[in-house]
């Protein structure tokens, strides 16, 4: 495995990036019961991407959701809108409060993340392979007008399906789109099936450099090992950069992981409980 | 057309740095001057209307004004959700440009005929439908539509069409459509490439007696509803030519604002593409011929119609 190494910063954060995460599944978890909505596997699967990207790489500010200079995140599977619904509202773009209302009658928090709506999502997502194509337009945007931020599109394993990936990974790379970072949450299950044995994948990280990508294998629940790969873009090769993060799908909770009925499945009141439990949440 | 839109994307591009052009991998030297004025403006995004559909929806969120453009099915129908989700549901300013409107390359087949695409275009939210009637409509539809900042589609012919237009038009506005000549009797409402055939039904039903205005309705969403409301009362007949499918084009548009508004006195009439494939080979002159597209077969169907409703 091409791992990328760790900093001595990135170790001093792990142990607050490990609890940010930690709550952040708690809430996921919190909003797939109280609104019995699908997909908490998947958010839970990458719950430490996002903690990586938004509390220690993104240049971002909450205050100022539409700074022409801000570091772009697509959360290009949509499907986890949850999860970067609380990781924004844990940054401050709106109240936690506002959480309470996913998925009810006349809210702003659909099942996927909507356009010019809510502060801090930079794109309407939720069918697969649309984010790479868009985060090339706002790296291309970026350099035609010689405003230096880098775009992270966060992709589905099931994601890599879709040919729109593979015409824009073919495009950024021909383009030398090296402020483009993807980041693809592997956690081999998509929605109804394992993912290698629905579309082969594999070997995953080989397609992307034979794609012209400078891509690499990871930890995908190592925050501090995302945080300090996720940093480093552009990272000189001229080229953009492809992370594949090795995740589990429902991460964090012994009964959710690697069980995919919980792709679609909303947890229980006692469920919740003892998930939290295993979070070392209260 | 197509020269007129490289010839005025290229000024626009001088007039506005935001300006941004993304080509389909085609237009082969059509766009060296943009190309040598504007080098780092300019993208072959390759034969990947998925991606340069994204793309130009990624430019336009951030500030540019990109222009997406190919051959009309491959920058419509083939990335129709692209235009929908990314385009026109983030409201990004993004003007589609399709060249080889309806059967405008009859001749390549039924794979670049473009009959549908006003139909799945003017469904979306947010677009909006114009086909220019000649070359002075492309350059006034080309510089209106980069200043909407909103989702822009634009539908061309291809090349050496005749001017209809004595010169350029200074006051081109998006959903107004152009009188090009009076009349008292019929109305022909011509959209796109249809409007030399327009113009000559109007002057051989002249030598019939009969007087047509025609009107370049270049505008398909949103309607003129003015113009539509004039039409309706003044003429005994209203006529609508598209070169596109009679589901779902100019003419279903003009049906459904007829339902919807107090019953009108005047007749419509509709002439467009039938609901098949045009499967054998030939030009467009050919092709609008076995369909009954050209001037005089216009002409003939509104005599007989005419007569038909003289008939008691």
């Amino acid at each position: 495995m091409n791992v990328v190494v760790r900093s001595p910063a990135a170790r001093a954060d792990a142990a607050a990036l490990k609890a940010t995460a930690a709550e952040l599944r708690g809430r996921v978890i919190d909003m797939s019961h109280a609104a019995q909505a699908a997909h908490l596997a998947s958010s839970l699967s990458c719950a430490d991407i996002l903690t990586a990207a938004y509390w220690h790489v993104l240049n971002i500010d909450p205050n100022k959701p539409r700074d022409p200079l801000r570091d772009r995140f697509i959360l290009s599977k949509g499907h986890a809108a949850a999860a970067l619904y609380a990781t924004l509202a844990m940054k401050g773009y709106f109240p936690i409060a506002e959480l309470d209302t996913f998925c009810r009658d006349g809210g702003r928090l659909a099942e996927h993340p909507p356009a010019n709506l809510l502060p801090g999502v930079e794109a309407a997502t939720g069918s697969l392979g649309h984010g790479l194509p868009l985060g090339c337009g706002m790296a291309l945007s970026g350099r035609i007008k010689r405003e230096t931020f880098r775009v992270y599109a966060l992709l589905s394993d099931g994601e890599n399906n879709e040919g729109s990936v593979w015409e824009a990974a073919m495009f950024a790379a021909a383009q030398k789109l090296d402020n483009v970072c993807v980041i693809v949450d592997y956690n081999k299950w998509q929605a109804t099936a394992r993912s290698n044995e629905t579309l082969m994948l594999a070997p995953l990280r080989d397609k992307w450099a034979a794609f012209g990508w400078d891509a690499h294998e990871i930890d995908g629940h190592d925050v501090g090992a995302l945080a300090d790969a996720m940093q480093r873009v552009p990272n000189g090769s001229g080229k953009p950069v492809a992370l594949i993060a090795h995740t589990v799908k429902g991460k964090g909770v012994s009964f959710m992981e690697d069980d995919n009925n919980w792709h679609y499945r909303a947890p229980t009141a006692d469920e919740v409980t003892r998930a939290r439990r295993e979070l070392g949440l209260a | 057309m197509r020269n007129a839109f490289a010839d005025e994307l290229t000024r626009l591009g001088d007039e506005d740095s935001r300006v941004v052009m993304l080509s389909g991998d085609i237009g082969n030297r059509l766009f060296d001057k943009f190309k040598s004025r504007h080098p780092t403006r300019f993208f072959n995004c390759g034969v990947a209307e998925a991606n340069m559909m994204g793309v130009a929806a990624g430019m336009g969120m951030n500030g540019l004004r990109p222009v997406a453009y190919t051959i009309t099915p491959f920058v419509t129908t083939r990335c129709l959700e692209q235009i929908r989700t990314d385009v026109c549901y983030h409201e990004a300013p993004v003007t589609i440009v399709a060249v080889g409107a309806g059967l405008s390359y009859a001749g390549l087949g039924p794979t670049h005929h473009a009959c549908e695409d006003i139909a799945f275009l003017r469904a979306i939210p947010n677009m909006v439908v114009v086909c220019p009637g000649d070359a002075h409509e492309v350059r006034g539809a080309l510089r209106a539509a980069l200043r909407q900042d909103r989702p822009v589609y634009i539908r061309l012919g291809k090349k050496g069409e005749p001017l209809v237009h004595p010169g350029p038009l200074q006051d081109f506005e998006i959903g107004k459509a152009i009188t090009i000549s009076d009349g008292e009797d019929v109305c022909l409402l011509s959209t796109g490439t249809m409007l030399p055939e327009a113009v000559d039904a109007a002057r051989r039903l002249q030598e019939q007696g009969i007087s047509a205005q025609v009107v370049s309705f270049h505008t398909v969403k949103p309607l003129d509803d003015v113009r539509l409301r004039d039409a309706f009362s003044r003429f005994r007949l209203v006529a609508t030519i598209e070169e596109h499918s009679l589901i779902g084009g100019f003419g279903a548009a003009v049906a459904e604002w007829l339902a919807d508004t107090a019953t009108r006195p005047a007749k419509l009439l509709r002439f467009g593409t039938p609901d098949a494939f045009f499967k054998k080979s030939g030009e467009q002159e050919y092709a609008r011929a076995e369909l009954g597209l050209t001037g005089h077969q216009l002409a003939d169907k509104i005599v007989h119609a005419l007569q038909r409703d003289a008939t008691p």
